[in-house]
């Protein structure tokens, strides 16, 4: 993932490859990023570094990483899901008290699954038949309702006693490998095939550069959104299902703030919150710096509110990152931007 | 004759939300007679205060097209930071502590409104991301502890407690809020550039309007009320702690857009908004009263919000259908 060289002269037809902008990619910087968070963990705890951390280590973040990917097609589209940590609550509170009721674990997991596949198409839905709804205003109110379904559900109480295999999802490893690692390496390249090579991730980009355009051009929109939300939904499920299997037992409150880290990642990962532009490799890459770094400052005996101080401040810098990385500032409203923005597209698009 | 009709609609509107809070009054009323007593009402009313004072706030924001989600943070923090200043000072004058959380809560405000008007970062990341990060200096300052009641002095709990003129204070305050917030946006200049830059911000920056000095005012001043409303919980509650007001910006967000704030700019009153607190005052009130389950109230607001929401949107479309008829003809 972290050669996206590839990638790159596989999009850009008839730009020359050029070695000055395959060395300043934001990509590389990830990387860089990446290797001072090891080097200052390195520093902290004598214990990090080893094989043992790079192979175990993972298995305690890459639940957030499975909504990063949809997250970035949300975010190439120029919207935002803030819904997402309430859908992995009420999937995941659906999926143990339906298992407590009797329902066998397999068809639990299944309706886990479909529970955040239907939380998502719901947005979707009602972006797509309330055009004059901004995506902020629609999926806070769905967060604060399925979060509220969750509770309404199961109360302050907690759901749990799985059965024993199914804390191998969170837990095992095959061939020393965390399942876990093992399900997100697959769910990358499916999604990195979906967002490269595929017409529905070119009508994304093309979406998130210009709506209009990319409906005159024949695509169709309002299918784009509803799957691209939908999809959203679902691995906020898939999410669920490790994180419950992690945890052993299920609370209302469980995934409290999930949107943030999985937008901060995102975000890191080079996707502009305006739309239109991103890769798959830089926020797979970010999943992992803000992951060992949360771990590395648990290491250092930090509290978790530094942590939360460090991936908010995160976000906000990552953001400003690409204003100045995307020279300046990009005004919508300013007239003649018009010109400007198709400009910096024609840049863009191939980049 | 367009602005009169748009008008009309909104009227309509607000009579439809009076009558509707009417109607669960009464509702509820009948399953238990506590709801309509004097004191209940007090009670209502002072609870609903400080939801009222930073509805102010956000409707301004939201005029502009923007969110703010970092108020309950903000609330916490500067009444962790007020309630430690006042803990290890207790001689210090209640006015200064109003004052001291104010200030904090314009500065977190101003750097919120400059990410967004000076880096044109999105409101919502840029107010998702400060949420996190002074929710995490709340803990920082206070080392997770909390600040309870016996270390806070008597008169700093008074704040919220006493009364002016017969009537409690906070109500008091957030009176004279409106107030000032009424002359504020309908009688000056800048009060009705905020809506101007809301309703059509190209038009509005053609014809030379400091948009991004707007914008940064608006932040501040919502910045502003939520760390006075910070200092106002702290008082109330009379415990400060690192969870205070956590996802308190879903209700005030809630309350403006069931009084009719639209979300996408430039529209927005008093009045609509005033129904839309007390409107959500009765809800959080009126629920215990008749034996809901505390579980269900999330579930409640929202689905409230979300109909709030779609309601606005059908009855926009039908009004704009019939204008076009008419005009047809």
């Amino acid at each position: 993932m972290i050669d996206t060289g590839g990638e790159r002269t596989a999009i850009s037809i008839e730009k020359p490859f050029s070695w000055r902008e395959f060395f300043f990619q934001w990509e590389w910087m990830l990387v860089g990023v990446l290797f001072l968070v090891i080097i200052v963990n390195t520093l902290i705890s004598p214990y990090f570094l080893s094989v043992n951390t790079f192979v175990r280590t993972p298995a305690t973040f890459l639940d957030k990483g499975f909504i990063v990917l949809p997250m970035m097609f949300v975010m190439i589209l120029g919207r935002i899901d803030i819904s997402v940590g309430s859908t992995v609550a009420l999937s995941a509170v659906i999926m143990a008290v339906m298992y407590n009721l009797g329902v066998p674990m397999p068809i639990a997991m299944a309706i886990c699954i479909l529970v955040g596949a239907a939380g998502g198409a719901i947005n979707g839905l009602l972006q797509i038949k309330f055009k004059e709804l901004s995506f902020v205003i629609v999926t806070l109110s769905t967060m604060i309702i399925y979060r509220g379904i969750a509770y309404i559900i199961l109360g302050d109480q907690a759901s749990g006693g799985f059965p024993e295999w199914y804390s191998l999802l969170g837990w095992g490893s095959v061939l020393g490998i965390p399942v876990i690692s093992v399900f997100f390496a697959i769910a990358v390249v499916v999604f990195g095939l979906l967002l490269h090579k595929t017409t529905y991730g070119r009508a994304t980009f093309g979406m998130g550069h210009n709506l209009a355009s990319a409906r005159h051009s024949g695509v169709n929109t309002d299918r784009v959104v509803f799957w691209v939300f939908l999809l959203n939904g679902l691995m906020a499920g898939v999410a669920a299902l490790f994180l419950a299997s992690r945890t052993g037992s299920v609370r209302p409150n469980v995934a409290v703030g999930y949107e943030l880290e999985v937008i901060a990642m995102v975000a890191l990962g080079g996707v502009s919150t305006n739309g239109g532009i991103g890769r798959v490799g830089g926020p797979v890459l970010a999943v992992f710096i803000i992951g060992f770094l949360s771990y590395g400052m648990g290491l250092a005996n930090l509290q978790a509110p530094i942590v939360l101080v460090v991936i908010g401040l995160l976000l906000i810098l990552s953001v400003l990152a690409h204003r100045i990385r995307f020279n300046k500032t990009t005004n919508k409203s300013r007239p003649g931007s018009v010109a400007v923005k198709a400009d910096k597209n024609q840049m863009e698009v191939e980049t | 004759m367009a602005i009169r009709r748009a008008g009309r609609a909104e009227t309509l509107r607000e009579l439809g939300l009076f009558v509707f809070i009417v109607l669960i009054s009464v509702a509820v009323q009948v399953r238990n007679p506590a709801f309509l007593t004097l004191s209940n009402i007090n009670s209502l009313l002072t609870n609903t205060a400080i939801l009222a004072i930073l509805a102010v706030g956000m409707m301004l924001v939201l005029i502009t097209r923007g969110i703010d989600l970092s108020v309950g943070a903000t609330i916490a923090f500067t009444g962790m930071v007020t309630a430690l200043t006042i803990a290890r000072m207790p001689q210090i004058h209640p006015l200064v502590a109003l004052l001291e959380g104010t200030v904090l809560g314009v500065a977190i405000g101003m750097i919120i409104g400059l990410l967004v008007a000076r880096f044109d970062v999105l409101p919502i990341i840029a107010t998702l991301g400060m949420m996190n990060v002074v929710r995490g200096l709340t803990y920082v300052v206070s080392g997770g502890q909390w600040v309870s009641s016996y270390q806070m002095s008597t008169e700093f709990k008074a704040i919220a407690t006493g009364r002016t003129l017969g009537v409690n204070n906070l109500i008091m305050i957030a009176v004279v809020i409106y107030i000032v917030a009424w002359f504020f946006i309908n009688h000056t200049r800048t009060g009705r550039r905020i809506y101007a830059i809301g309703s059509n911000p190209e038009a509005a920056e053609i014809s030379g309007l400091p948009k991004r000095r707007l914008i940064l005012l608006v932040y501040s001043i919502m910045g502003g009320l939520a760390g006075l409303a910070g200092v106002l919980w702290v008082a109330k509650f009379a415990s400060a702690q690192g969870n205070t007001a956590i996802g308190y910006e879903l209700q005030v967000i809630a309350a403006c857009i069931l009084g009719g704030v639209s979300i996408t700019g430039g529209v927005g009153k008093l009045s609509g908004l005033l129904l839309g607190t007390i409107m959500f005052g009765i809800l959080s009130n009126a629920l215990p009263l008749i034996n809901v389950s505390p579980f269900w109230q999330q579930g409640i607001q929202g689905a409230v919000v979300l109909a709030a929401v779609l309601t606005n949107v059908l009855v926009k479309r039908n009004t704009e259908r019939n204008a076009l008829r008419r005009r047809a003809i």
